[in-house]
Protein backbone atom coordinates (compact mmCIF):
# COMPACT_ATOMS: atom_id res chain seq x y z
CA UNK A 1 0.00 0.00 0.00
CA UNK A 2 1.25 3.59 -0.04
CA UNK A 3 2.74 2.47 -3.16
CA UNK A 4 5.20 5.15 -4.28
CA UNK A 5 4.51 6.27 -8.00
CA UNK A 6 6.52 8.60 -10.44
CA UNK A 7 5.38 12.27 -11.09
CA UNK A 8 5.15 11.56 -14.46
CA UNK A 9 1.68 9.22 -14.11
CA UNK A 10 -0.35 12.78 -12.87
CA UNK A 11 -2.58 12.93 -15.75
CA UNK A 12 -5.39 13.32 -14.24
CA UNK A 13 -4.21 13.82 -10.61
CA UNK A 14 -5.70 16.44 -8.65
CA UNK A 15 -2.44 17.88 -8.38
CA UNK A 16 -0.89 19.27 -4.99
CA UNK A 17 -2.61 18.48 -2.11
CA UNK A 18 -2.49 20.45 1.27
CA UNK A 19 -3.35 18.31 4.53
CA UNK A 20 -5.67 20.15 7.06
CA UNK A 21 -6.73 19.90 10.29
CA UNK A 22 -9.86 20.84 12.32
CA UNK A 23 -9.96 21.24 15.92
CA UNK A 24 -12.58 20.59 17.97
CA UNK A 25 -13.06 21.83 21.63
CA UNK A 26 -16.88 20.40 22.07
CA UNK A 27 -16.14 16.82 23.66
CA UNK A 28 -16.81 13.71 22.18
CA UNK A 29 -18.42 11.11 24.12
CA UNK A 30 -16.73 7.44 22.70
CA UNK A 31 -18.49 4.43 22.86
CA UNK A 32 -16.07 3.03 25.22
CA UNK A 33 -18.38 5.65 27.71
CA UNK A 34 -14.56 7.56 28.00
CA UNK A 35 -14.91 11.12 27.16
CA UNK A 36 -12.38 12.40 24.69
CA UNK A 37 -12.53 16.20 25.88
CA UNK A 38 -10.95 17.91 22.63
CA UNK A 39 -9.73 16.55 19.02
CA UNK A 40 -8.34 17.36 15.91
CA UNK A 41 -8.92 15.95 12.85
CA UNK A 42 -6.26 15.61 9.96
CA UNK A 43 -8.63 15.83 6.19
CA UNK A 44 -7.93 16.85 2.98
CA UNK A 45 -10.43 17.74 0.25
CA UNK A 46 -10.33 17.50 -3.72
CA UNK A 47 -12.81 19.83 -6.07
CA UNK A 48 -14.74 22.09 -5.51
CA UNK A 49 -18.40 21.68 -2.85
CA UNK A 50 -21.13 22.85 -5.00
CA UNK A 51 -23.32 25.70 -4.49
CA UNK A 52 -26.32 23.20 -3.48
CA UNK A 53 -23.55 21.37 -1.45
CA UNK A 54 -24.76 18.15 -2.64
CA UNK A 55 -21.36 16.52 -4.35
CA UNK A 56 -19.37 15.67 -0.96
CA UNK A 57 -18.39 12.26 -1.10
CA UNK A 58 -16.54 11.18 2.05
CA UNK A 59 -13.15 8.48 1.99
CA UNK A 60 -12.62 6.48 4.71
CA UNK A 61 -9.43 4.70 5.00
CA UNK A 62 -8.09 1.17 6.37
CA UNK A 63 -5.64 0.27 9.09
CA UNK A 64 -2.52 2.26 8.00
CA UNK A 65 -3.48 4.59 5.42
CA UNK A 66 -4.50 8.49 6.20
CA UNK A 67 -6.17 11.57 4.58
CA UNK A 68 -3.62 11.83 2.01
CA UNK A 69 -6.08 10.05 -0.39
CA UNK A 70 -5.12 12.10 -4.07
CA UNK A 71 -2.55 14.04 -5.42
CA UNK A 72 1.04 14.70 -3.59
CA UNK A 73 2.77 17.17 -1.52
CA UNK A 74 4.15 20.40 -3.35
CA UNK A 75 7.75 19.40 -0.75
CA UNK A 76 7.23 15.96 -1.62
CA UNK A 77 5.92 14.92 -5.41
CA UNK A 78 6.56 11.59 -4.35
CA UNK A 79 4.34 10.93 -1.47
CA UNK A 80 1.24 10.16 -3.58
CA UNK A 81 -2.35 9.43 -2.30
CA UNK A 82 -3.50 5.99 -1.54
CA UNK A 83 -6.29 5.82 -3.45
CA UNK A 84 -5.13 8.37 -6.32
CA UNK A 85 -5.85 5.57 -9.12
CA UNK A 86 -9.73 5.96 -7.66
CA UNK A 87 -9.76 10.07 -7.45
CA UNK A 88 -9.08 12.46 -9.60
CA UNK A 89 -10.20 14.42 -12.34
CA UNK A 90 -11.47 12.33 -15.19
CA UNK A 91 -11.26 9.42 -12.62
CA UNK A 92 -14.13 7.09 -11.46
CA UNK A 93 -14.49 9.38 -8.55
CA UNK A 94 -14.42 12.30 -10.38
CA UNK A 95 -13.14 15.40 -8.94
CA UNK A 96 -14.40 18.07 -11.92
CA UNK A 97 -18.12 16.59 -10.33
CA UNK A 98 -17.36 15.25 -6.65
CA UNK A 99 -15.93 17.60 -3.85
CA UNK A 100 -13.93 14.56 -2.08
CA UNK A 101 -12.92 14.61 1.08
CA UNK A 102 -10.19 12.38 2.86
CA UNK A 103 -10.13 12.25 6.59
CA UNK A 104 -7.63 10.56 9.12
CA UNK A 105 -9.45 9.05 11.99
CA UNK A 106 -9.32 9.16 15.38
CA UNK A 107 -6.67 7.23 17.52
CA UNK A 108 -4.43 7.14 14.12
CA UNK A 109 -1.01 8.58 13.65
CA UNK A 110 -1.00 10.87 10.70
CA UNK A 111 -2.71 13.98 11.84
CA UNK A 112 -6.10 13.52 14.10
CA UNK A 113 -5.70 13.38 17.47
CA UNK A 114 -4.26 9.52 18.63
CA UNK A 115 -1.92 8.53 21.27
CA UNK A 116 1.29 9.98 20.43
CA UNK A 117 -1.03 13.43 20.61
CA UNK A 118 -0.45 15.55 23.40
CA UNK A 119 -2.81 15.14 26.23
CA UNK A 120 -3.47 19.14 27.10
CA UNK A 121 -4.77 17.74 30.80
CA UNK A 122 -0.64 16.45 31.71
CA UNK A 123 0.94 17.96 28.68
CA UNK A 124 2.60 14.67 28.01
CA UNK A 125 1.22 12.42 24.95
CA UNK A 126 -1.70 10.55 25.87
CA UNK A 127 -0.02 7.08 25.26
CA UNK A 128 -1.92 4.29 26.92
CA UNK A 129 -3.71 6.67 28.15
CA UNK A 130 -5.85 7.37 24.89
CA UNK A 131 -9.13 5.25 25.13
CA UNK A 132 -9.82 2.92 22.92
CA UNK A 133 -12.02 4.04 20.02
CA UNK A 134 -14.35 2.24 17.47
CA UNK A 135 -15.73 2.89 14.02
CA UNK A 136 -19.08 4.53 15.54
CA UNK A 137 -16.86 7.18 17.35
CA UNK A 138 -14.89 7.87 14.58
CA UNK A 139 -17.63 8.44 12.13
CA UNK A 140 -19.16 10.42 15.00
CA UNK A 141 -16.11 12.42 14.84
CA UNK A 142 -16.32 12.86 10.70
CA UNK A 143 -19.88 14.27 11.42
CA UNK A 144 -17.95 16.95 13.18
CA UNK A 145 -15.88 17.87 10.37
CA UNK A 146 -18.94 17.34 8.05
CA UNK A 147 -20.30 20.01 10.26
CA UNK A 148 -17.38 22.35 9.85
CA UNK A 149 -17.02 21.70 6.01
CA UNK A 150 -20.79 23.07 5.67
CA UNK A 151 -22.01 19.41 4.62
CA UNK A 152 -25.34 18.30 5.98
CA UNK A 153 -25.56 15.28 3.55
CA UNK A 154 -22.68 13.52 2.08
CA UNK A 155 -23.67 12.17 -1.55
CA UNK A 156 -21.73 9.01 -1.02
CA UNK A 157 -19.43 7.74 1.88
CA UNK A 158 -16.77 4.92 0.44
CA UNK A 159 -14.58 2.88 2.24
CA UNK A 160 -12.46 -0.20 1.34
CA UNK A 161 -11.78 -2.94 4.18
CA UNK A 162 -11.60 -1.03 7.67
CA UNK A 163 -13.04 1.93 5.44
CA UNK A 164 -15.93 -0.11 4.34
CA UNK A 165 -17.21 -0.67 8.11
CA UNK A 166 -17.23 2.65 8.33
CA UNK A 167 -19.11 3.45 5.38
CA UNK A 168 -21.32 1.39 6.35
CA UNK A 169 -21.70 2.61 10.10
CA UNK A 170 -22.41 6.03 8.59
CA UNK A 171 -26.03 4.89 7.13
CA UNK A 172 -26.98 3.93 10.90
CA UNK A 173 -25.35 6.27 13.03
CA UNK A 174 -26.68 9.10 10.24
CA UNK A 175 -29.27 7.70 8.01
CA UNK A 176 -30.28 11.03 6.95
CA UNK A 177 -26.83 12.58 6.28
CA UNK A 178 -25.69 9.71 3.31
CA UNK A 179 -27.28 8.76 0.23
CA UNK A 180 -25.13 6.20 -1.19
CA UNK A 181 -22.74 3.96 1.18
CA UNK A 182 -19.57 1.73 -1.00
CA UNK A 183 -19.01 -1.02 1.12
CA UNK A 184 -16.15 -2.42 -0.72
CA UNK A 185 -13.93 -5.61 0.55
CA UNK A 186 -15.78 -5.62 3.61
CA UNK A 187 -17.39 -8.24 6.35
CA UNK A 188 -20.50 -7.15 9.20
CA UNK A 189 -17.86 -8.42 11.75
CA UNK A 190 -14.49 -10.30 11.82
CA UNK A 191 -14.58 -13.89 12.57
CA UNK A 192 -12.90 -15.37 14.98
CA UNK A 193 -9.82 -16.14 12.64
CA UNK A 194 -9.97 -12.04 11.80
CA UNK A 195 -9.71 -12.19 15.80
CA UNK A 196 -7.04 -14.04 16.37
CA UNK A 197 -4.62 -12.69 13.52
CA UNK A 198 -5.11 -9.05 15.25
CA UNK A 199 -4.40 -10.90 18.59
CA UNK A 200 -1.09 -12.09 17.46
CA UNK A 201 0.09 -8.66 16.10
CA UNK A 202 -1.12 -7.17 19.74
CA UNK A 203 0.75 -9.51 21.58
CA UNK A 204 4.00 -8.54 19.39
CA UNK A 205 3.56 -5.22 20.24
CA UNK A 206 2.83 -6.04 24.38
CA UNK A 207 5.32 -8.32 24.60
CA UNK A 208 8.04 -5.92 23.29
CA UNK A 209 10.21 -4.83 25.82
CA UNK A 210 10.56 -1.28 24.65
CA UNK A 211 6.47 -0.95 24.70
CA UNK A 212 6.78 -0.07 28.24
CA UNK A 213 2.82 -0.26 29.22
CA UNK A 214 2.22 1.86 26.04
CA UNK A 215 4.09 4.72 27.62
CA UNK A 216 7.45 4.82 25.15
CA UNK A 217 7.47 8.18 23.77
CA UNK A 218 9.33 9.87 26.59
CA UNK A 219 11.69 6.86 26.89
CA UNK A 220 13.19 7.38 23.12
CA UNK A 221 12.59 3.87 22.08
CA UNK A 222 9.77 2.37 19.72
CA UNK A 223 9.00 -1.38 20.27
CA UNK A 224 9.98 -1.73 16.58
CA UNK A 225 9.93 -5.44 16.69
CA UNK A 226 6.72 -5.52 17.55
CA UNK A 227 5.52 -3.30 14.81
CA UNK A 228 7.46 -4.93 12.78
CA UNK A 229 6.12 -9.07 13.65
CA UNK A 230 2.41 -7.06 13.62
CA UNK A 231 3.09 -6.09 9.90
CA UNK A 232 4.27 -8.94 8.43
CA UNK A 233 1.83 -11.07 10.06
CA UNK A 234 -1.09 -8.39 9.00
CA UNK A 235 1.01 -8.30 5.28
CA UNK A 236 0.13 -12.13 4.58
CA UNK A 237 -3.46 -11.86 5.69
CA UNK A 238 -3.76 -8.81 2.76
CA UNK A 239 -2.57 -11.40 0.07
CA UNK A 240 -4.00 -14.18 -1.80
CA UNK A 241 -1.62 -17.11 -1.31
CA UNK A 242 -1.65 -17.57 -5.46
CA UNK A 243 -0.46 -13.40 -5.62
CA UNK A 244 2.34 -14.33 -3.19
CA UNK A 245 3.21 -17.40 -5.08
CA UNK A 246 3.24 -15.09 -8.35
CA UNK A 247 5.62 -12.40 -6.77
CA UNK A 248 7.90 -14.20 -5.38
CA UNK A 249 7.20 -18.23 -5.60
CA UNK A 250 10.70 -20.02 -3.74
CA UNK A 251 13.06 -17.84 -5.34
CA UNK A 252 16.19 -17.45 -3.20
CA UNK A 253 17.25 -14.29 -2.21
CA UNK A 254 20.63 -13.45 -3.81
CA UNK A 255 22.23 -17.18 -3.04
CA UNK A 256 22.15 -20.11 -5.28
CA UNK A 257 21.66 -22.77 -2.29
CA UNK A 258 20.15 -22.16 0.93
CA UNK A 259 21.98 -20.91 4.11
CA UNK A 260 21.34 -23.91 6.43
CA UNK A 261 20.52 -20.86 8.78
CA UNK A 262 18.52 -18.05 10.16
CA UNK A 263 18.99 -15.33 7.67
CA UNK A 264 17.24 -14.64 4.81
CA UNK A 265 16.95 -17.08 2.27
CA UNK A 266 13.68 -16.94 0.17
CA UNK A 267 12.14 -13.42 -1.65
CA UNK A 268 9.53 -13.85 0.38
CA UNK A 269 11.33 -13.23 3.72
CA UNK A 270 13.07 -10.32 2.32
CA UNK A 271 9.95 -9.06 1.25
CA UNK A 272 8.20 -9.14 4.49
CA UNK A 273 11.01 -7.94 6.72
CA UNK A 274 11.32 -5.18 4.60
CA UNK A 275 7.59 -3.92 4.58
CA UNK A 276 7.74 -4.71 8.68
CA UNK A 277 10.69 -2.30 9.34
CA UNK A 278 9.15 0.05 6.57
CA UNK A 279 6.01 0.20 8.90
CA UNK A 280 8.21 0.44 12.23
CA UNK A 281 9.87 3.53 10.78
CA UNK A 282 6.27 5.13 10.62
CA UNK A 283 3.36 3.78 12.44
CA UNK A 284 2.63 4.10 15.60
CA UNK A 285 2.34 0.90 18.17
CA UNK A 286 -0.59 2.54 20.54
CA UNK A 287 -2.73 3.47 17.14
CA UNK A 288 -2.00 -0.34 15.79
CA UNK A 289 -3.34 -1.62 19.08
CA UNK A 290 -6.38 0.63 19.17
CA UNK A 291 -6.90 0.62 15.17
CA UNK A 292 -7.12 -3.87 15.57
CA UNK A 293 -9.60 -3.25 18.02
CA UNK A 294 -11.74 -1.23 16.64
CA UNK A 295 -12.14 -3.84 14.25
CA UNK A 296 -12.37 -6.40 16.49
CA UNK A 297 -15.44 -5.16 18.34
CA UNK A 298 -17.20 -3.73 15.15
CA UNK A 299 -20.63 -5.60 15.42
CA UNK A 300 -23.48 -3.44 14.25
CA UNK A 301 -25.52 -6.53 14.48
CA UNK A 302 -24.42 -7.40 18.11
CA UNK A 303 -26.79 -4.70 19.54
CA UNK A 304 -30.15 -6.92 17.56
CA UNK A 305 -29.61 -10.44 18.59
CA UNK A 306 -27.02 -10.83 15.72
CA UNK A 307 -29.70 -9.95 13.20
CA UNK A 308 -27.73 -7.58 10.69
CA UNK A 309 -30.87 -7.27 8.65
CA UNK A 310 -32.51 -5.70 11.87
CA UNK A 311 -29.85 -3.36 12.28
CA UNK A 312 -29.65 -2.54 8.87
CA UNK A 313 -33.42 -0.99 9.38
CA UNK A 314 -32.93 2.49 10.14
CA UNK A 315 -30.66 3.13 6.67
CA UNK A 316 -31.42 5.33 4.38
CA UNK A 317 -28.72 4.92 1.63
CA UNK A 318 -28.55 3.18 -1.47
CA UNK A 319 -26.11 0.43 -1.39
CA UNK A 320 -22.57 -0.62 -3.42
CA UNK A 321 -21.28 -3.85 -2.40
CA UNK A 322 -18.06 -4.76 -3.79
CA UNK A 323 -15.95 -7.88 -2.62
CA UNK A 324 -12.99 -9.75 -4.29
CA UNK A 325 -13.08 -13.66 -5.20
CA UNK A 326 -9.28 -13.59 -3.80
CA UNK A 327 -9.56 -12.11 -0.44
CA UNK A 328 -9.64 -14.34 2.36
CA UNK A 329 -9.48 -11.89 5.07
CA UNK A 330 -13.05 -10.87 3.95
CA UNK A 331 -14.60 -13.37 1.89
CA UNK A 332 -17.24 -12.82 -0.68
CA UNK A 333 -19.12 -14.99 1.53
CA UNK A 334 -19.01 -12.28 4.25
CA UNK A 335 -20.05 -9.50 1.40
CA UNK A 336 -23.08 -11.44 0.63
CA UNK A 337 -23.70 -11.39 4.55
CA UNK A 338 -24.39 -7.46 3.91
CA UNK A 339 -26.24 -8.10 0.93
CA UNK A 340 -28.67 -10.45 2.30
CA UNK A 341 -29.44 -8.74 5.56
CA UNK A 342 -29.88 -5.10 3.20
CA UNK A 343 -32.75 -7.15 0.85
CA UNK A 344 -33.75 -8.62 3.84
CA UNK A 345 -34.17 -5.06 5.21
CA UNK A 346 -35.45 -3.84 1.83
CA UNK A 347 -32.90 -1.39 1.39
CA UNK A 348 -31.24 -0.55 -2.43
CA UNK A 349 -27.93 -2.60 -2.76
CA UNK A 350 -26.14 -3.64 -5.68
CA UNK A 351 -23.84 -5.88 -5.51
CA UNK A 352 -20.33 -6.91 -7.44
CA UNK A 353 -18.04 -10.09 -7.27
CA UNK A 354 -14.61 -8.77 -8.94
CA UNK A 355 -13.11 -12.13 -10.15
CA UNK A 356 -9.30 -10.35 -8.61
CA UNK A 357 -5.77 -12.35 -7.64
CA UNK A 358 -4.82 -10.27 -5.12
CA UNK A 359 -6.63 -10.93 -2.05
CA UNK A 360 -7.61 -8.21 0.16
CA UNK A 361 -5.46 -5.53 -1.47
CA UNK A 362 -7.34 -5.62 -5.02
CA UNK A 363 -9.77 -3.09 -3.07
CA UNK A 364 -6.62 -0.70 -4.02
CA UNK A 365 -5.29 -1.55 -7.39
CA UNK A 366 -6.48 -0.24 -11.09
CA UNK A 367 -9.21 -3.36 -12.11
CA UNK A 368 -10.97 -2.36 -15.28
CA UNK A 369 -13.89 -4.08 -14.22
CA UNK A 370 -14.07 -2.78 -10.44
CA UNK A 371 -12.78 0.62 -11.40
CA UNK A 372 -15.75 0.56 -14.47
CA UNK A 373 -18.40 -0.08 -12.14
CA UNK A 374 -17.23 2.63 -9.78
CA UNK A 375 -17.12 5.03 -12.39
CA UNK A 376 -20.42 4.04 -13.77
CA UNK A 377 -22.03 3.79 -10.21
CA UNK A 378 -20.46 7.44 -9.51
CA UNK A 379 -21.91 8.80 -12.72
CA UNK A 380 -25.28 7.64 -11.91
CA UNK A 381 -25.54 9.89 -8.58
CA UNK A 382 -27.58 12.69 -8.73
CA UNK A 383 -26.16 15.90 -7.29
CA UNK B 1 -33.00 -6.34 -32.35
CA UNK B 2 -35.89 -6.13 -29.43
CA UNK B 3 -36.69 -9.01 -27.09
CA UNK B 4 -40.33 -10.06 -27.82
CA UNK B 5 -40.81 -10.93 -24.29
CA UNK B 6 -40.16 -7.63 -23.35
CA UNK B 7 -43.32 -6.10 -24.19
CA UNK B 8 -45.82 -8.78 -22.64
CA UNK B 9 -43.81 -9.14 -19.19
CA UNK B 10 -43.89 -5.38 -18.89
CA UNK B 11 -47.83 -5.44 -19.80
CA UNK B 12 -48.38 -8.55 -17.14
CA UNK B 13 -46.43 -6.98 -14.08
CA UNK B 14 -48.69 -4.81 -12.23
CA UNK B 15 -47.63 -0.94 -11.36
CA UNK B 16 -45.33 -0.81 -8.31
CA UNK B 17 -44.87 -4.64 -7.61
CA UNK B 18 -41.69 -5.43 -6.45
CA UNK B 19 -39.63 -7.52 -9.37
CA UNK B 20 -36.89 -10.07 -9.26
CA UNK B 21 -35.03 -10.58 -12.89
CA UNK B 22 -33.02 -13.23 -12.95
CA UNK B 23 -30.01 -13.34 -15.72
CA UNK B 24 -30.98 -9.91 -16.36
CA UNK B 25 -28.35 -9.34 -19.23
CA UNK B 26 -27.96 -5.38 -19.21
CA UNK B 27 -31.15 -4.31 -16.85
CA UNK B 28 -33.12 -3.12 -19.96
CA UNK B 29 -35.88 -5.32 -18.96
CA UNK B 30 -35.80 -3.75 -15.54
CA UNK B 31 -35.03 -0.26 -16.38
CA UNK B 32 -38.17 -0.94 -18.84
CA UNK B 33 -40.30 -1.85 -15.86
CA UNK B 34 -39.21 0.61 -13.83
CA UNK B 35 -40.24 3.65 -16.72
CA UNK B 36 -43.02 2.16 -17.31
CA UNK B 37 -44.93 0.70 -14.41
CA UNK B 38 -43.00 2.20 -11.27
CA UNK B 39 -41.81 -1.00 -10.38
CA UNK B 40 -38.70 -1.39 -8.81
CA UNK B 41 -36.63 -4.50 -8.94
CA UNK B 42 -33.22 -5.91 -8.23
CA UNK B 43 -31.42 -8.25 -11.47
CA UNK B 44 -29.38 -11.08 -10.64
CA UNK B 45 -26.53 -11.62 -13.26
CA UNK B 46 -23.48 -13.45 -13.26
CA UNK B 47 -21.66 -11.83 -16.42
CA UNK B 48 -19.15 -9.02 -15.87
CA UNK B 49 -20.53 -6.75 -18.40
CA UNK B 50 -24.05 -7.54 -17.38
CA UNK B 51 -23.52 -6.49 -14.12
CA UNK B 52 -21.48 -3.32 -15.46
CA UNK B 53 -24.48 -2.40 -18.09
CA UNK B 54 -26.56 -2.76 -15.05
CA UNK B 55 -24.98 -0.48 -13.40
CA UNK B 56 -24.63 1.94 -15.85
CA UNK B 57 -28.40 1.68 -16.80
CA UNK B 58 -29.01 2.81 -12.94
CA UNK B 59 -30.62 -0.86 -12.33
CA UNK B 60 -30.15 -2.61 -8.96
CA UNK B 61 -27.82 -5.94 -9.67
CA UNK B 62 -26.55 -8.94 -7.76
CA UNK B 63 -23.28 -10.77 -8.97
CA UNK B 64 -24.90 -13.95 -8.18
CA UNK B 65 -24.95 -17.48 -9.62
CA UNK B 66 -28.17 -18.86 -10.04
CA UNK B 67 -26.97 -22.53 -10.12
CA UNK B 68 -26.62 -21.64 -6.10
CA UNK B 69 -29.71 -20.68 -5.34
CA UNK B 70 -31.83 -17.85 -4.17
CA UNK B 71 -30.67 -18.37 -0.67
CA UNK B 72 -30.24 -14.30 -0.47
CA UNK B 73 -33.43 -13.47 -0.74
CA UNK B 74 -36.50 -14.16 1.51
CA UNK B 75 -40.07 -16.09 1.39
CA UNK B 76 -42.21 -14.22 -0.56
CA UNK B 77 -39.93 -10.61 -0.98
CA UNK B 78 -41.25 -10.16 -4.38
CA UNK B 79 -44.04 -9.81 -6.27
CA UNK B 80 -43.10 -10.99 -9.26
CA UNK B 81 -39.75 -13.01 -9.82
CA UNK B 82 -38.78 -13.05 -13.63
CA UNK B 83 -36.69 -15.38 -15.74
CA UNK B 84 -36.62 -14.28 -18.89
CA UNK B 85 -34.81 -16.30 -21.81
CA UNK B 86 -32.58 -17.75 -19.25
CA UNK B 87 -34.54 -21.01 -18.15
CA UNK B 88 -32.27 -23.47 -21.10
CA UNK B 89 -29.73 -22.16 -19.74
CA UNK B 90 -29.97 -23.54 -16.37
CA UNK B 91 -28.53 -26.64 -15.01
CA UNK B 92 -30.90 -27.32 -11.54
CA UNK B 93 -34.15 -26.25 -13.65
CA UNK B 94 -36.35 -27.66 -11.13
CA UNK B 95 -34.57 -26.27 -7.39
CA UNK B 96 -34.93 -23.21 -9.62
CA UNK B 97 -38.45 -23.24 -10.05
CA UNK B 98 -39.15 -23.96 -6.79
CA UNK B 99 -37.09 -20.88 -5.24
CA UNK B 100 -38.44 -18.60 -7.57
CA UNK B 101 -41.92 -19.52 -6.33
CA UNK B 102 -40.80 -19.16 -2.74
CA UNK B 103 -39.25 -15.28 -2.78
CA UNK B 104 -42.34 -14.56 -5.48
CA UNK B 105 -45.77 -14.70 -5.22
CA UNK B 106 -45.86 -14.65 -9.17
CA UNK B 107 -43.30 -16.34 -11.63
CA UNK B 108 -42.74 -15.10 -15.19
CA UNK B 109 -40.71 -17.50 -17.60
CA UNK B 110 -39.82 -17.11 -21.37
CA UNK B 111 -38.13 -18.90 -23.29
CA UNK B 112 -37.25 -20.30 -26.78
CA UNK B 113 -39.93 -23.56 -28.35
CA UNK B 114 -37.99 -26.20 -29.54
CA UNK B 115 -41.41 -26.92 -31.14
CA UNK B 116 -40.88 -24.57 -33.58
CA UNK B 117 -41.13 -26.00 -37.16
CA UNK B 118 -37.63 -24.38 -38.24
CA UNK B 119 -35.85 -26.36 -35.50
CA UNK B 120 -37.77 -29.44 -36.07
CA UNK B 121 -36.94 -29.40 -39.56
CA UNK B 122 -33.74 -28.72 -39.03
CA UNK B 123 -33.11 -31.86 -36.74
CA UNK B 124 -35.19 -33.53 -39.45
CA UNK B 125 -32.33 -32.57 -42.13
CA UNK B 126 -29.85 -34.41 -39.55
CA UNK B 127 -28.74 -30.97 -38.26
CA UNK B 128 -28.89 -29.24 -34.99
CA UNK B 129 -30.90 -26.22 -35.19
CA UNK B 130 -29.56 -22.52 -35.74
CA UNK B 131 -32.00 -19.65 -35.74
CA UNK B 132 -32.62 -16.03 -34.67
CA UNK B 133 -34.04 -17.78 -31.20
CA UNK B 134 -31.63 -20.42 -31.11
CA UNK B 135 -28.35 -18.51 -32.92
CA UNK B 136 -26.00 -20.79 -31.15
CA UNK B 137 -24.12 -23.72 -32.78
CA UNK B 138 -23.77 -27.05 -30.35
CA UNK B 139 -20.56 -26.76 -29.35
CA UNK B 140 -20.14 -23.36 -28.22
CA UNK B 141 -24.25 -22.67 -26.65
CA UNK B 142 -24.61 -22.18 -22.86
CA UNK B 143 -28.16 -23.78 -23.55
CA UNK B 144 -28.19 -27.05 -21.53
CA UNK B 145 -32.15 -27.89 -21.24
CA UNK B 146 -33.81 -26.71 -24.25
CA UNK B 147 -37.52 -27.90 -24.05
CA UNK B 148 -41.03 -27.21 -25.99
CA UNK B 149 -44.09 -25.10 -25.01
CA UNK B 150 -45.66 -28.42 -24.72
CA UNK B 151 -42.71 -30.16 -22.33
CA UNK B 152 -42.89 -26.97 -20.22
CA UNK B 153 -46.38 -27.33 -19.37
CA UNK B 154 -45.74 -30.93 -18.71
CA UNK B 155 -43.38 -29.74 -16.45
CA UNK B 156 -45.03 -27.30 -14.52
CA UNK B 157 -48.42 -29.68 -14.46
CA UNK B 158 -45.61 -32.24 -12.90
CA UNK B 159 -43.73 -29.57 -10.36
CA UNK B 160 -47.68 -28.53 -9.36
CA UNK B 161 -47.34 -25.48 -10.37
CA UNK B 162 -50.27 -23.15 -11.86
CA UNK B 163 -49.89 -21.84 -15.29
CA UNK B 164 -52.06 -18.46 -14.84
CA UNK B 165 -51.25 -17.06 -18.36
CA UNK B 166 -49.80 -17.96 -21.90
CA UNK B 167 -48.44 -16.27 -24.48
CA UNK B 168 -47.09 -17.70 -27.42
CA UNK B 169 -45.09 -15.62 -29.90
CA UNK B 170 -43.22 -15.82 -33.62
CA UNK B 171 -41.21 -12.41 -33.67
CA UNK B 172 -43.54 -10.09 -31.77
CA UNK B 173 -46.75 -11.30 -33.24
CA UNK B 174 -48.86 -13.68 -30.76
CA UNK B 175 -49.53 -17.51 -31.93
CA UNK B 176 -53.02 -18.75 -31.26
CA UNK B 177 -52.81 -21.39 -34.05
CA UNK B 178 -50.79 -24.50 -33.33
CA UNK B 179 -48.50 -22.61 -31.33
CA UNK B 180 -46.23 -25.56 -30.59
CA UNK B 181 -45.42 -25.53 -34.54
CA UNK B 182 -45.45 -21.67 -35.34
CA UNK B 183 -44.64 -20.20 -32.10
CA UNK B 184 -40.63 -19.15 -31.65
CA UNK B 185 -40.37 -18.08 -27.87
CA UNK B 186 -43.52 -18.79 -25.42
CA UNK B 187 -43.80 -15.97 -21.80
CA UNK B 188 -45.37 -18.10 -19.19
CA UNK B 189 -47.14 -16.08 -16.09
CA UNK B 190 -47.08 -18.96 -13.05
CA UNK B 191 -48.55 -19.31 -9.44
CA UNK B 192 -48.16 -21.96 -7.04
CA UNK B 193 -50.74 -24.70 -6.81
CA UNK B 194 -54.05 -23.71 -4.82
CA UNK B 195 -54.35 -25.77 -1.40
Amino acid sequence: MNAPQSPDSFAGSVGVAQAQRASFDTPLKLKSGALLPEFEIAYETYGELNAARSNAVLVCHALNASHHVAGYYADEPHNVGWWDNLVGPGKPLDTRRFFVVGNNYLGSCFGSTGPASINRATGKPWGADFPVVTVEDWVAAQARLADRLGIERFAAVIGGSLGAMQALQWTLSFPQRIRHSIVIAATPQLSAQNIAFNEVARQAILTDPDFHDGHYYDKGVVPRRGLRIARMIGHITYLSDSAMMEKFGRALRGKDEPGFAFDIDFEIESYLRHQGDKFAAYFDANAYLRITKALDYYDPAAGHGGDLARAMAPANAAFLVVSFTSDWRFTSQRSREIVKALLDARKIVSYLEIDAPQGHDAFLMDDARYHGALAAYFRNIAL
Amino acid sequence: MTRPDLEPIVRWVAPGARVLDLGCGDGSLLKALWQAKRAPGYGVEIDDAGVLACLRNDVNVLQMDLEDGLSAFRDDSFDCVILSETLQTIRRTEQLMREMLRVGREVIVSFPNFGHWNARLQVFLGRMPVSRELPYEWYDTPNLHLCTVRDFEDFCRRLGIRVLERLVLHRTLAVTVLPNLLGSVAVFRLGRAER
